[in-house]
């Protein structure tokens, strides 16, 4: 087989932990086929990013620089993308399963005519893939046909590559215009916080509609989050009503976490959110309602008034 | 302006999914199928297109056994124009992006909405594979649409794992729908009166010039790792003793 191309993700100077872990899938995929592995950086100036790129570990970072790429765009992405997979002769191309690698991927494997394997969570000797399908209700061994094959990684089921070393960084030429009808970024509004990022936390504290408003997760839940030093989550009826952002959504078409500790307060616990969380080591659950579907993955439950027991627990934690 | 709009015939979400003993499906019995839930967001944004430009027509297309005939009645009866049903069967995402391929060709829509991704194979991946193989701009994981410049463009925010970001495509376009792009509407009786009588045509796959084979196969399915159930606990102070001496978690 070829090479493995990996694609970095970048935003405000950082390459974050899920190219990493993308890395490693790319790096398990590689060690069954005896390929290189190759990080592609792509932007309109990444000269700040090739220190973090070279320290993933892979055989050689391969950048990109072209206006056209200051905004990860997919059909601008997706084109340098292809164009560097032929290059480099590569065979696997890896990505994250982030919002952008599910924007992206589809397309390189639409160009290349290649293979699809979305959000695989295992990578077999044999060289099949494990993937969740029906809001995790199954996971489908499948295969991969022909010379192409892209796959998005779910971040919660591989370990990061270990940083360190420091991999050669050449220049790729290849042809990364726009096309005439491009995708034009407008704007983007961030989620600010100070808190770690939800996929990637060692703790994640989730409120669902039981906390009722808005401001019921800023004096309820928030200072139990902070206590804890965790991230904080939402069930999707919870952004439905508009109570939080959409980025907090976890569950099947939300983020999927899988952290050490996972409290869920006021969540009735619907199939598809417990798609994105029931990997969580251990799960803690306040609700006053005994019957809610939330119990039965939870290891520990207590049934209560989330407004008198979150504030109490939050105290007891601060007390630590 | 002509809107298309695929439509996938999926199991309910409500519905507990069990893997069947032979490995290689899901038990059927007592499933109830319906439209994905984001293609039925995709349709009703299509429709609100319509009402709102009146000279607009909405096709919807479907690729899959004549069982899918039951989720075309239900988004003609929504309000929707006409449908198309492609028959196939064992078909893949390649597939079925090549077959919209199609699709588009014969009905030179001006933009294609649909959802992000099925409830059942949970992909996300045809929008963008039918953007790259007709060369058109995308916006995926839209919660916002607006038509700008006589139609000629539209300004689209997506829900992104930072916040949300907005894009302007130039139509022709694809745009798949995200949760809260919209709240679909309900089938009234007289719209399914309507729809009994409106077009559905029947196209065998295999006569559109496409390569069926897929380029992935499922080769088994495995039900999820169980999960053992935990225990109640009494109280604030247990909860904090359990997390902290019994899972070491604190």
């Amino acid at each position: 087989m070829g090479n493995v191309l990996i694609y970095a993700e970048h935003a405000h100077g950082h390459i974050p932990k899920a190219t990493a872990i993308a890395v490693s899938a790319g790096k398990q995929i590689a060690s069954q086929g005896g390929g290189e592995t190759i990080l592609a950086l792509l932007g309109s100036d990444v000269s700040g990013l090739k220190d973090q790129a070279a320290a993933l570990g892979v055989s050689k970072v391969l950048t990109v620089e072209d206006a056209a790429l200051e905004h990860p765009n997919a059909d601008v992405t997706a084109k340098a993308l292809t164009g560097l997979a032929r290059a480099a002769d590569a065979s696997f191309i890896v990505f994250a399963a982030t919002s952008a690698g599910k924007d992206i991927s589809p397309r390189v494997a639409a160009a290349l005519e290649a293979a699809i394997a979305p959000e695989i969570t295992g990578i077999n000797d044999d060289g099949t893939f494990v993937r969740p399908m029906y809001a995790g209700n199954a996971f489908a061994t499948v295969e991969l046909h022909g010379d192409h094959k892209v796959v998005s990684v779910r971040t919660t089921a591989f370990e990061a590559a270990e940083a360190g070393g420091s991999s050669p960084v050449e220049a790729a030429s290849v042809d990364a215009g726009a096309p005439a009808n491009a995708i034009e970024f407008v704007s983007i509004e961030e989620t600010k916080s100070d808190r770690p990022v939800l996929t990637e936390a060692e703790r994640v504290v989730a409120g669902g509609r039981g906390l009722k408003s808005g401001e019921n997760f800023t004096t309820v839940l928030e200072p139990l989050v902070d206590a804890l030093g965790a991230a904080m989550g939402a069930s999707r009826a919870a952004v439905d009503a508009g109570y939080v952002p959409n980025d907090l959504q976890v569950g099947q078409t939300g983020k999927v976490v899988a952290p050490t500790l996972y409290i869920a307060v006021g969540i009735s616990g619907a199939i598809q959110h417990l798609a994105g969380m029931k990997d969580s080591k251990v799960i803690a659950t306040i609700n006053k309602d005994p019957e809610a579907p939330i119990f039965s993955v939870s290891d520990f439950g207590l049934v209560a008034d989330l407004f008198e027991a979150v504030p109490e627990l939050t105290e007891k934690v601060k007390a630590l | 302006m002509k809107i298309l709009v695929p439509v996938k015939r999926v199991p309910d979400a409500e519905t507990t999914i069990k893997v069947n003993p032979e490995g290689n499906g899901i038990v059927e019995a007592g499933v109830k199928w319906v439209v994905n839930p984001f293609c039925e967001i995709a349709i009703e944004e299509a429709l609100r297109i319509k009402e709102a430009q009146g000279d607009a027509e909405v096709v919807l297309v479907s690729i899959g056994t004549g069982d899918s005939q039951e989720q075309l009645r239900t988004g003609l009866a929504m309000g929707a124009d006409r449908a198309i049903l492609v028959t196939a069967d064992g078909v893949d995402t390649w597939c079925v992006a090549r077959i919209l391929v199609k699709i588009v060709e014969k009905e030179s829509p001006d933009v294609v909405v649909m959802g992000k991704q099925a409830i059942d194979d949970d992909s996300n991946v045809v929008g963008q594979m039918l953007a790259e193989l007709l060369s058109w701009p995308q916006a995926t994981f839209i919660s916002e649409l607006e038509l700008l410049d006589g139609n000629a463009a539209a300004k689209c925010v997506r829900e992104i794992d930072g916040g949300l970001e907005t894009v302007k495509v130039s139509l022709p376009a694809i745009i798949t729908a995200d949760l809260r792009l919209n709240e679909p509407r309900y089938a009234s009786l007289p719209g399914i009166m309507k729809a009994r009588k409106k077009p559905l045509e029947e196209i065998d796959a295999a006569s559109l010039g496409v390569d069926l084979t897929p380029k992935l196969t499922v080769k088994s399915l495995a039900p999820p790792p169980e999960r053992v159930g935990g225990r109640l606990v009494e109280s604030v102070d247990e909860l904090l003793t359990a997390l902290q001496t019994e899972a070491k978690v604190l």
